[in-house]
C-alpha cells in the first residue's frame, strides 16, 4: 500500500535505523546495564517518578483545559477563534522561558517563600506541563466535539436526563476517541520532557530523559544511556498499544457536523461562558503577560527598546535575532509541510489500512513523540553519514527532526477524525465513479480538513519553540534558530540581553499566533467547516 | 438481460450473508428485494455495487463479468436510507460529484445539476448547504446525486426508510413516477411490502441470504409458495386442506351469513375505502376486509373461497 | 463558481502562505545583507548590524549586496579548499574574520554547532570513525581526558603556542590548543550583601550569608561543576565538609546556570546576593547594563575561581591536515585571539592579543585560580559528582 510505504519509509530511515544504530552500538558495548538498569533501584525511581508525574500532568492539562474546550465546542461568541489560536502560544516558548515567567509570578504572589512554596515542587513541574499542554486538548477535543452532532443529546434530554447526566453517558463516550488520542499525546510530551523537569523541579528530581542526557552528555556513557532508551521505548510501546486498544474500544461513526455551536442565550449561560474563558485566560495568560511586562522593560522603564534591538547582532550571536527568526521560520515551514504530508498519509493509512499496517504505522509515527532528544540526535549522527544521506550537519535535518516529533500531533488529531465518518459517504463516492486515492481526497481529507489544519499549526508551532533535538543533531552555525538564541542570550549576565532574550520571545508567541490565525482560516469555509 | 447474478455468495467472517443466489434483471426494470431485517437483502446490493467482495458466484453486466471491477468503474448509483450526503458541500456540489469524478467540466455539470433539480423538484437549492434540508429534500438530494452520472443501474437501500409516513408515500409515488419516466433499471431494497409493490417491476424476497420467490408483485401476493413469503405480504393465517397446506389470502375470506367458520372480531381498523379486521379462528388470526365496521368482540360467520387460497409447496 | 478546487487545496494552501510569510521575511531579512541559504555550501554573512557603506544605492538597484571577503577569495584563489570547524553553541566570531582567513589561504571554514560543550565531546567520540568535522573547538579541561582518551585529535604543534602561558598548555603531546581560557568564579551583588564582601570561600559559610549563595548542579551545569572542582582543589579531602556546611547555611541548587542568576540571584529579581558565575560577568553586567551604568555592579570572590580553558583540536580522520593546521594557526593568531573577549566572553590564550577597555576596567583574573589536571578530573567525575548528590541533594 503506497500510502503506508512513504510514512512507514520515513520513519524508518529518519527515525527508527538512527535510533536503532544508536541503541545496538551503546548496548553492544555493555549489555550488562540493560539488566543494571532495569533491576537498579535508583532507575526504577526514576521510571516511576516520569510515569507518575507524566500521569498527573496530562490529567491536570486535561481538567484544567475543560472549561475553554467545552466553550469553543459548544457555544459562539467573539474571540472563538482568537482563543483557539492563543491556546497554542505557550507551545512554542522556550521552557527556560516559560519557568521565568513562572518563577516571576510566584515571586510576585509570593509563593516563593512562606508555606506554599511551588519551585522545586512537583506541582510547579506538574502546572508547567499543563501550561505547555492545555492547547492540545482545547484544539484537538474542542475541535472534534464541534463537529459532533448534537442531536444524540438532545435525545437524552428528552429522555429525562440532566445536562451532566447527558455529557457523561452520551457526549463524553463519543468525545474518547479525540480525548484518548490527546492524552496519549500529552502523556508523552510530558514523559519526555527535560528542561521543565530539571529547572522547575529542583535538583532532586530527574526523569528517563533527564537521565538519559546524564549518561549521554556528561558522562559520555552510552551504555547506560542506551538501556534508559530501550526502557523509556517500552513504557512508550506499552502505553500506545494500551491506547490503541481504548481508542479502537470506542471508534465507530459519529454523524459529522460542520459546527455545532450556537450562542449563549440566557443571561446565565453569557455568566457561564464568560466565568469559563476568564478562567481559562487567567491560567494562561498570567505567565504570559509577565513575560510580556519583562520584554518591554528597558532603562528602567517601559519601551520597545529591546525589540529594536533585535535587529542589529548582538555579540554572543553568530547572526542577528531577526536572522534567526528568519531560520526558524524556515524551519517551521518545511517541518510543517513534511508533517502535513507524512501525518496525513499516515492518518489515511492507519485508518484504511489493514489492522496490521495500522497498528504498526500508528506506533511507528507516535514513538517518535516518546523518545529522547538525545538518543534521536546522537543516533542521527551516527548513521546518516555516508553518501546521499549524510544528512550531519545539513540544512534539511533540522527540519526533518522536528517534524518526526510533530507529525503525532497531525495523526493523532486527523485519525479521530476520519474514523468517525459515514462509511456510506465513502460507498457513494466510489459509486460515483470516485477510485479510492480519490475518495480519500474527496471525502477524507475534505474532512479531515480542520484537522488536518489543527495538526499541521500544532506542527509548525512545535518546529518553532523546538530546542533538544535541533541542538542534538548538529547544524551549521549561521542556522541558529530563535530558542536557541534565547538560550544564548540568557546564558551571559545583563540586563540587554535578558530584555532581549524576553522580546525574542514574545516575537516568538506573536508569530505563532499569527501563523496559526492564518492556518486556522485556511481551511473549508463553505459546507459549514468553522 | 442486462443484470445477472449467478450462484452469488458473500460471507462475513463465518457467517453466510448471501447464500448462493442467481437474479436476473431486464433493462428498465425494477427489481424489489424485500425481507426481515438481516436477511441480507442490503449485502447483496452491496455486492452488486462492488462495495462487498463475494466469496463466490458471479455478477454480470450486458454479459460482461464485472465481479472483481471496482466499484468505481461499475457506473453504479447508490441511495442510502440515511442520504449520505457530503455534508462539507453545498446540494449542487453533491449532485455535481459524480460528473466531476467523470471529469465532466463546471460549465456542463451545472446545467446537468439544474436538470436535475428541476427533475427531483429542488429548483434553486443548488447553494444551499445539505445540512439545513429537510428529510424529504435531502433525499431528493440524494436522489439527483446519484441519477446524474446517469448510471446504468440505480441502487437504492431502504432509500424512504427514515422518512415520515406523509413523506414516504408521496415519495414513494414520485420514485415510481421517475424510474419509470427515465427507464432506469434499479434494484430496491426495502422492508415495506407496499413500498415495493407500488414500484417494482418484480419483487424478490429473500429470507436468510436466499431469495425464496422473486416474480411480479401480483404473482408473489397471490402465490407465495413458500410460507414464509406469504406471512412476508401479509397471509399471516395458515390451514391444512387435503394434506396439503395454504396460505389464507384476505381476499379469500369474507364475512357472511352462510359461512361455514366462526370466529371473533379482534380488531376492526379503518383504512379508507374499506376496513380490516383481524379475526380469531381456530388455527391462527385471519385478515380480511369489509365494507362495514364491525364490533370488536362480536362474533362473525366467514366463508372461503378455495381458488384465492395460496398453496405452500416449500415443504 | 468552481471554488470546490480552491477548498480542496486549503491544506496545501496553507503551506504555500507559509512559505509566502516566509518568503517576506526572508526579504525583510536579507536586506541587512544576510542570505539564507538553503544547500549545504556555507552562505556567507556580509556584516550585519553594520551599516552598508552605501545602503541608499543598493536598495535603489534592488540587488543584494555582495559579500566583499567571497569575492575577493574568489578573485585571487585558483581554487578553495572547504573545512569544517565543528563547536559548541556558544562559538561566536565577529563578521568578517574567517573571511579574511579565506582570503588569505583559500581555505573556506565551515562552522556546525552541536549543542553545550558536553554533547560536542560526547558526539565527536560518538563519531569518531567517521567525523563531521576537521577541526573541533570547544573542549575544555574539564572535559579534555575524555577526549584524548578516546584518541580524537591528532598533535600538532602550532608555531604561535609560544604566545600561550605554559599553565594552559594542559596536553604536553599537543593533540589540542588552548585557545580561550576563563574564571568560574562566586559573584556577588556588592550592594544588596547582607555583611561585609566575602573574600574566602569559608566565609560562604558564615552566618552572615545566610541563605545567600545560589550555586548550579554539577551533573547538569558546566560552571556548576567547575565550582565543584574549585572546592576540592581548595579543600582536598575536605571538600565533603565544605559542601555539609553550604547546606546547613542554606545553599540553593539549581539545574543550569540561567535559572540560577536570573531565577535566584538579584539580577534577574531574585532575593539571594551570591552566585556561581564568571570572572568576566561583572564586565557583561556593565556592557550590557541597561540603562547604561559605569561601574559594575557586582563583583568576584576571587578565592573560589577555576580556570576553565577552552581547547581546539585536529580532529583524527581529516583528510584535510593541512589546512586544519593553518586554522589552528589562525584561531592563535591576534586578530582572531582579540576577537574573542566581547564574543564569547572568555580570555585570548594569546598574551599578546589586547583586551577590550571593559575587561581591563572591570574585569580581572583571579592570580591564584583552582586547577586540577584533566587526569584527575575525569579520574574522579563519577566518584565527585555522586558524592556531591549524597551530601546536597541527601
Amino acid at each position: 500500500m503506497a500510502l503506508a510505504a512513504v510514512p512507514a519509509a520515513f520513519v524508518a530511515v529518519f527515525f527508527a535505523y538512527p535510533v536503532a544504530t544508536l541503541l545496538v552500538r551503546g548496548i553492544g558495548l555493555d549489555p550488562g546495564r540493560l539488566l543494571d538498569v532495569i533491576t537498579g533501584s535508583r532507575f526504577l525511581k526514576v521510571i516511576w517518578f516520569t510515569t507518575w508525574q507524566a500521569g498527573l500532568s496530562t490529567l491536570l492539562a486535561g481538567t484544567l483545559a475543560v472549561p475553554l474546550t467545552w466553550a469553543i465546542a459548544n457555544r459562539q461568541f467573539t474571540g472563538r477563534r482568537l482563543a483557539r489560536v492563543l491556546v497554542t502560544v505557550p507551545f512554542v516558548l522556550p521552557t527556560v522561558v516559560v519557568a521565568g515567567s513562572f518563577i516571576g509570578l510566584m515571586d510576585r504572589f509570593g509563593l516563593d517563600q512562606g508555606t506554599i512554596r511551588l519551585r522545586h515542587t512537583v506541582w510547579a513541574v506538574l502546572l508547567a506541563h499543563a501550561f505547555f499542554n492545555i492547547a492540545v486538548f482545547v484544539r484537538s477535543v474542542g475541535g472534534f466535539w464541534t463537529q459532533i452532532d448534537r442531536r444524540p443529546e438532545d435525545a437524552a434530554r428528552t429522555l429525562g436526563a440532566s445536562p451532566w447526566l447527558a455529557f457523561r453517558e452520551v457526549t463524553l463516550p463519543r468525545l474518547r476517541p479525540s480525548i484518548v488520542a490527546a492524552t496519549s499525546v500529552v502523556f508523552l510530551f510530558s514523559f519526555t520532557s527535560f528542561a521543565v523537569i530539571l529547572l522547575l523541579g529542583g535538583p532532586r528530581r530527574s526523569s528517563i530523559e533527564t537521565e538519559i542526557y546524564r549518561y549521554a552528555v556528561t558522562r559520555s556513557d552510552i551504555s547506560t544511556a542506551a538501556a534508559l532508551s530501550i526502557v523509556q521505548m517500552v513504557a512508550v510501546v506499552s502505553l500506545v498499544v494500551a491506547n490503541g486498544w481504548l481508542q479502537r474500544r470506542v471508534a465507530g461513526r459519529q454523524g459529522l457536523v460542520a459546527d455545532r455551536a450556537v450562542p449563549a442565550q440566557t443571561r446565565r449561560q453569557r455568566t457561564r461562558l464568560v466565568t469559563m474563558l476568564a478562567g481559562t485566560a487567567l491560567l494562561l495568560g498570567l505567565p504570559l503577560a509577565v513575560l510580556v511586562e519583562r520584554s518591554l522593560a528597558s532603562g528602567g522603564g517601559y519601551s520597545f527598546a529591546n525589540y529594536q534591538a533585535l535587529g542589529e547582532r548582538v555579540r554572543l550571536l553568530p547572526i542577528s535575532a531577526a536572522d534567526a527568526l528568519v531560520n526558524s521560520l524556515a524551519f517551521a515551514v518545511v517541518a510543517a509541510g513534511i508533517a502535513l504530508v507524512i501525518g496525513g498519509m499516515a492518518s489515511l493509512a492507519i485508518v484504511h489500512g489493514t489492522r496490521s499496517v495500522s497498528r504498526v504505522l500508528d506506533l511507528g509515527m507516535l514513538l517518535p513523540l516518546g523518545t529522547s532528544a538525545v538518543t534521536l540526535g546522537f543516533g542521527v549522527l551516527i548513521s546518516l553519514d555516508r553518501g546521499v544521506l549524510d544528512l550531519r550537519g545539513s540544512w534539511w535535518i533540522v527540519p526533518i527532526t522536528q517534524s518526526l516529533i510533530a507529525i503525532p500531533f497531525v495523526v493523532r488529531g486527523v485519525v479521530p477524525v476520519l474514523r468517525a465518518i459515514d462509511p456510506a459517504l465513502r460507498e457513494v463516492a466510489a459509486t460515483l465513479g470516485a477510485a479510492p486515492a480519490r475518495v480519500r481526497r474527496e471525502i477524507d481529507l475534505r474532512i479531515g480538513a480542520r484537522a488536518l489544519a489543527t495538526g499541521v499549526g500544532f506542527a509548525f508551532a512545535i518546529s518553532l519553540g523546538e530546542f533538544g533535538a535541533t541542538s542534538f543533531v548538529g547544524r551549521r552555525s549561521d542556522l541558529l534558530t530563535v530558542p536557541l538564541a534565547i538560550q544564548r542570550l540568557l546564558s551571559t549576565p545583563g540586563d540587554l540581553l535578558r530584555g532581549q532574550a524576553m522580546a525574542l520571545s514574545v516575537i516568538l508567541m506573536l508569530v505563532t499566533a499569527v501563523v496559526v490565525f492564518v492556518g486556522d482560516r485556511l481551511h473549508p469555509k463553505a459546507g459549514g467547516m468553522l | 438481460m442486462t443484470l445477472s447474478i449467478e450462484s452469488l455468495t458473500v460471507l462475513y467472517g463465518d457467517k453466510v450473508a448471501v447464500d448462493n443466489v442467481s437474479l436476473d434483471i431486464a433493462v428498465g426494470d425494477v427489481l424489489a428485494l424485500v425481507g426481515p431485517s438481516g436477511c441480507g437483502k442490503s449485502t447483496l446490493l452491496r455486492a452488486i455495487a462492488g462495495l462487498v467482495e463475494p466469496a463466490e458466484g458471479r455478477v454480470e453486466w450486458q454479459g460482461r463479468d464485472i465481479t472483481h471491477v471496482p466499484t468505481h468503474q461499475r457506473g453504479v448509483g447508490l441511495m442510502f436510507q440515511d442520504h449520505a450526503l457530503f455534508t462539507h458541500r453545498d446540494v449542487a456540489d453533491n449532485i455535481g460529484f459524480g460528473l466531476k469524478m467523470a471529469g465532466v467540466g463546471a460549465g456542463a455539470r451545472a446545467v446537468r445539476t439544474e436538470e436535475l433539480l428541476v427533475l427531483v423538484g429542488l429548483e434553486g437549492f443548488g447553494p444551499r448547504s445539505v445540512e439545513g434540508l429537510s428529510g424529504g429534500e435531502a433525499q431528493r438530494v440524494a436522489l439527483a446525486r446519484a441519477l446524474a452520472p446517469e448510471p446504468a443501474l440505480l441502487l437504492l437501500d431502504e432509500p424512504l426508510a427514515s422518512l415520515d409516513r406523509a413523506r414516504r408515500i408521496e415519495l414513494n409515488i414520485e420514485l415510481a413516477r421517475l424510474l419509470r419516466e427515465l427507464e432506469q433499471t434499479a434494484v430496491y431494497v426495502t422492508h415495506d411490502q407496499d413500498e415495493a409493490f407500488s414500484l417494482a417491476d418484480d419483487v424478490g424476497v429473500m429470507h436468510q441470504g436466499q431469495v425464496l420467490r422473486v416474480g411480479s408483485p401480483g404473482d408473489v401476493w397471490r402465490d407465495p409458495q413458500f410460507e414464509i413469503v406469504a406471512r412476508f405480504v401479509g397471509h399471516e393465517a395458515m390451514i391444512e386442506r387435503d394434506g396439503q397446506r395454504f396460505a389464507v389470502r384476505p381476499d379469500a375470506v369474507s364475512i357472511a351469513t352462510s359461512g361455514e367458520l366462526v370466529g371473533r372480531v379482534k380488531t376492526c381498523a379503518f383504512q379508507g375505502d374499506r376496513y380490516a379486521l383481524t379475526i380469531d379462528v381456530d388455527g391462527g388470526p385471519w385478515r380480511l376486509f369489509h365494507s362495514v365496521a364491525v364490533e370488536p368482540g362480536s362474533m362473525v360467520r366467514l366463508s372461503l373461497d378455495p381458488t384465492r387460497l395460496a398453496r405452500i409447496t416449500d415443504i | 463558481m468552481n471554488n470546490s478546487l480552491t477548498r480542496l487545496t486549503a491544506p496545501i494552501r496553507s503551506v504555500i502562505v507559509l512559505l509566502l510569510v516566509s518568503l517576506i521575511a526572508v526579504s525583510c531579512g536579507g536586506s541587512d545583507g544576510t542570505e539564507v541559504s538553503t544547500g549545504t555550501e556555507t552562505s556567507v554573512a556580509s556584516p550585519a548590524g553594520v551599516p552598508e557603506p552605501d545602503s541608499s544605492t543598493t536598495e535603489a538597484t534592488g540587488e543584494e549586496p555582495e559579500a566583499p571577503a567571497v569575492g575577493i577569495a574568489d578573485e585571487e584563489c585558483q581554487s578553495t579548499t572547504s573545512i569544517t570547524l565543528a563547536t559548541h553553541d556558544s562559538f561566536v566570531v565577529s563578521d568578517g574574520v574567517f573571511e579574511s582567513f579565506t582570503a588569505t589561504t583559500c581555505i573556506e571554514v565551515e562552522q556546525v554547532a552541536v549543542g553545550d560543550a558536553g554533547q560536542l565531546v560526547s558526539s565527536a567520540i560518538l563519531t569518531k570513525d567517521n567525523p563531521t568535522a576537521d577541526v573541533m573547538f570547544g573542549i575544555d579541561n574539564t572535559f579534555l581526558q575524555r577526549g584524548l582518551d578516546a584518541e580524537l585529535f591528532v598533535p600538532y604543534e602550532s608555531p604561535l603556542l609560544a604566545t600561550v602561558d605554559a599553565a594552559l598548555q594542559l596536553d604536553p603531546e599537543k593533540r589540542v590548543t588552548p585557545i580561550d581560557y576563563s574564571d568560574v568564579c562566586v559573584n556577588y551583588w556588592i550592594d544588596r550583601l547582607p555583611g561585609d564582601a566575602p573574600e574566602v570561600l569559608d566565609d560562604l559559610i558564615g552566618p552572615t550569608n545566610a541563605d545567600q549563595f545560589v550555586t548550579m548542579n554539577p551533573e547538569t551545569s558546566s560552571p556548576g561543576f567547575a565550582f565543584l572542582l574549585a572546592t576540592i582543589a581548595r579543600y582536598g579531602d575536605g571538600w565533603e565538609g565544605y559542601w555539609q556546611s553550604l547546606v546547613d547555611n542554606g545553599v540553593s541548587i539549581t539545574a543550569g546556570w540561567s535559572d540560577a542568576y536570573y531565577g535566584e540571584y538579584i539580577a534577574g529579581g531574585g532575593a539571594r546576593s551570591i552566585v556561581t558565575s564568571y570572572a568576566s560577568s561583572p564586565p557583561a553586567e556593565v556592557i550590557f547594563s541597561d540603562p547604561p551604568v559605569d561601574t559594575a555592579p557586582s563583583a568576584v570572590l576571587y578565592d573560589s575561581c577555576f580556570r576553565q580553558v577552552e581547547f581546539a583540536g585536529i580532529l583524527a580522520g581529516t583528510e584535510h591536515v593541512d589546512e586544519a593546521q593553518q586554522l589552528i594557526d589562525f584561531m592563535l593568531s591576534t586578530m582572531f585571539q582579540e576577537d574573542i573577549p566581547l564574543n564569547m566572553f572568555v580570555y585570548p590564550a594569546n598574551s599578546e592579543a589586547a583586551l577590550p577597555d571593559a575587561f581591563v576596567e572591570f574585569g580581572q583574573l583571579a592570580d591564584n585560580p583552582a586547577t586540577l589536571t584533566p587526569k584527575e578530573i575525569e579520574a574522579n567525575r563519577e566518584a565527585w559528582t555522586e558524592r556531591w548528590v549524597e551530601i546536597v541533594l541527601g
